[in-house]
């Protein structure tokens, strides 16, 4: 049951075979024994899980239950969750109730979801590792020395380690996609605006996206299903018709044109990401698709892009954290300045404190020309080279991560080497294209290996074809790690 | 460019973050690491290229000017460091 899909546990709550408050007692009960060892939850309420599972009962039972009612799923700590302790990995929310859930929390509740709990991540969603957490670092399920990538970090080991059947993430750089990359589970970022962003809390407004983590692309569909629609509350919500994102996944792939980068293979890539890589696309070839060579020609500039226009979005978004209207304040200060500067130097952990000096000096007088609207310029250059890219493919592939997992510590002093972890994910937020990793072997120390599949706007149903037709024939999403 | 010492502490206090002497010195040098790395977007002639926003050329939405919430002001209260009949408590700011 533990390596079941959220298709087969839909069925067996179906068929009565297994009840809801069966099947959630069992992932708290692996939940609870696990995490200790991995961090994977900062969160874990058996009493609200289980009557939840409760009612998702009654609801299957009256014949009304939906492909995701009764299921446990993992919640990033990110999303706003009515009556939980919702932190964000942060000592400034640690004491912070939500008085109301978010529109992604809301819509898994309208299905009768169970949400198992709320997951690790890096602090304000800001970090490559997930070391930057308030609650500790999450280990890696393949490799405990390893850190599993951030920032949905806890909800990627928790899929891994089989302590949730699914959860959710959030991707501002590569959130979703390295951490599932690097704990080899699949992970998808939406397109810019299909998932409402109320409740989720905001770190960088303009490229901040939720989105699915599973075991595999049919379970990420499922997901998708109840995650994407219109919600008039996010101004950037995209008004569109409802989708079955599952529709297309039994499609054969002849004819598909995947679009290789010269940009992305390249020697920095480690040689066992490659290998990996290189054999999945063999693999594509295979199913009928062909190869062709594209460019992204800025596609160095991303990082650089980045870490002008994320910061400046979170020195604005981050601003609200003052300790007045909620979450930590300072017990000892003088005045009101005072209170909001101790509150924050307090509340704040070194690399969220570092993101907002960053964001406050691009943006301060004399310099927004210079480095924002420089960096605005430059994301429209990189929109283009997808632009033009998607004229000669369907689809890109390349590596999630330059790497696979690196060690705990290994580059927690170094944060420039760490924002080159992400160095294949950012684009894609810049652009607000869709896009995926799923699992294509492993590589130094038995750690995983992802494949980075980018779509174009609105092509997530696309996206899954792709992906689950190269899992029909292989089984790297569906291996364990050894406890 | 180069930051200063007196850079960081200005924008720590623009940043409403206090900051220690120690802090501001380690910060200056990873700050200019990271400035390094920023500093390649200046290379690139992007003076015919207006500015990207947002990933889709979508307007503003405009709701009815309406009152649509209801009053939740305990509730909201509930969660705050400090609070006393309805207000939020902040120190002093006018003598």
């Amino acid at each position: 049951m533990l390596n079941a899909s959220l298709k087969q546990l839909s069925a067996m709550l179906a068929a009565r075979k297994i009840s809801s408050v069966e099947l959630t007692s069992e992932f708290l009960k692996r939940s609870r024994a696990l995490n200790p060892e991995y961090n994977a939850f900062i969160t874990l309420d058996e009493r609200t899980s289980l009557a939840q599972a409760q009612a998702a009962d009654i609801l299957i039972g009256s014949g009304r239950g939906q492909p995701l009612t009764g299921v446990p799923i993992a919640q990033k700590d990110i999303f706003c969750t009515k009556g939980w302790l919702t932190t964000c990995g942060s000592k400034m929310l640690s004491n912070f109730i939500s008085p109301y859930d978010a529109h992604v929390i809301g819509r898994f509740n309208a299905v009768g979801a169970v949400n198992i709990g709320k997951t690790n991540m890096d602090e304000f969603a800001m970090g490559s590792s997930n070391e930057t957490s308030f609650y500790g670092p999450v280990k890696n399920p393949w490799d405990t020395a390893a850190v599993p990538g951030g920032s949905s970090g806890g909800s990627a080991c928790a899929v891994a380690a089989r302590m949730a059947p699914a959860a959710t993430g959030t991707d501002t750089g590569g959130s979703i996609r390295q951490p599932a990359a690097l704990c080899g589970i699949s992970g998808l970022k939406p397109t810019y605006g299909l998932v409402s962003r109320y409740g989720m809390i905001a770190f960088a407004s303009s490229l901040d996206q939720g989105g699915p983590m599973a075991k595999s692309a049919e379970d990420l569909g499922l997901m998708l299903n109840v995650m994407a629609g219109f919600d008039a509350r996010d101004s950037t919500s995209l008004e569109r018709e409802p989708e079955d994102y599952t529709r297309d996944l039994e499609k054969p792939l002849d004819g598909l044109r995947i679009g290789l980068p010269k940009e992305y293979f390249v020697k920095e890539i480690a040689e066992d990401v490659a290998r990996a890589v290189e054999a999945a696309i063999g693999q594509y070839r295979k199913l009928g698709a062909e190869t062709v060579e594209v460019s992204l020609p800025n596609t160095k500039l991303s990082v650089p892009v980045y870490y002008v226009l994320a910061p400046a979005e979170a020195s604005s978004n981050l601003s609200r954290f003052d300790g007045v209207r909620y979450g930590y304040r300072a017990p000892d200060y003088l005045d009101l300045n005072d209170m909001y500067r101790k509150t924050r130097a307090q509340g704040f952990g070194s690399e969220v404190k570092r993101r907002i000096l960053i964001g406050t000096y691009v943006l301060s007088h004399g310099y927004y020309d210079a480095y924002y609207i420089q960096a605005q310029k430059l994301r429209r250059l990189m929109a283009q080279d997808f632009a033009e890219a998607f004229k000669e493919c369907d689809i890109i592939m390349g590596p999630t991560s330059p790497t696979v997992a690196f060690d705990l510590g290994e580059r927690s002093s170094d944060p420039v080497q760490m924002y080159l972890s992400d160095a294949y994910t950012i684009a894609v937020n810049l652009a607000g294209l869709p896009a995926m990793s799923i699992p294509v072997g492993f590589g130094h120390k038995n750690r995983p290996v992802g494949l980075h599949i980018i779509g174009n706007y609105f092509a997530e149903a696309q996206m899954l074809n792709v992906a689950h037709q190269y899992q029909l024939e292989s089984d790297w999403h569906t291996r364990m790690p050894k406890e | 460019m180069s930051l200063s010492l007196d850079d960081v502490k200005r924008v720590a206090n623009l940043a409403r973050i206090e900051i220690s002497e120690d802090e501001a010195r380690k910060a200056l040098i990873q700050l200019s690491g990271i400035f390094g790395l920023i500093e390649q977007m200046q290379a690139v002639d992007v003076s015919a290229i207006t500015p990207m926003s947002h990933a889709q050329d979508v307007m503003q939405r405009l709701r009815a000017d309406g009152a649509t919430e209801i009053d939740q002001r305990e509730l909201f209260q509930s969660v705050a460091p400090q609070v006393e009949a309805g207000l939020y408590l902040v120190p002093k700011v006018i003598e």
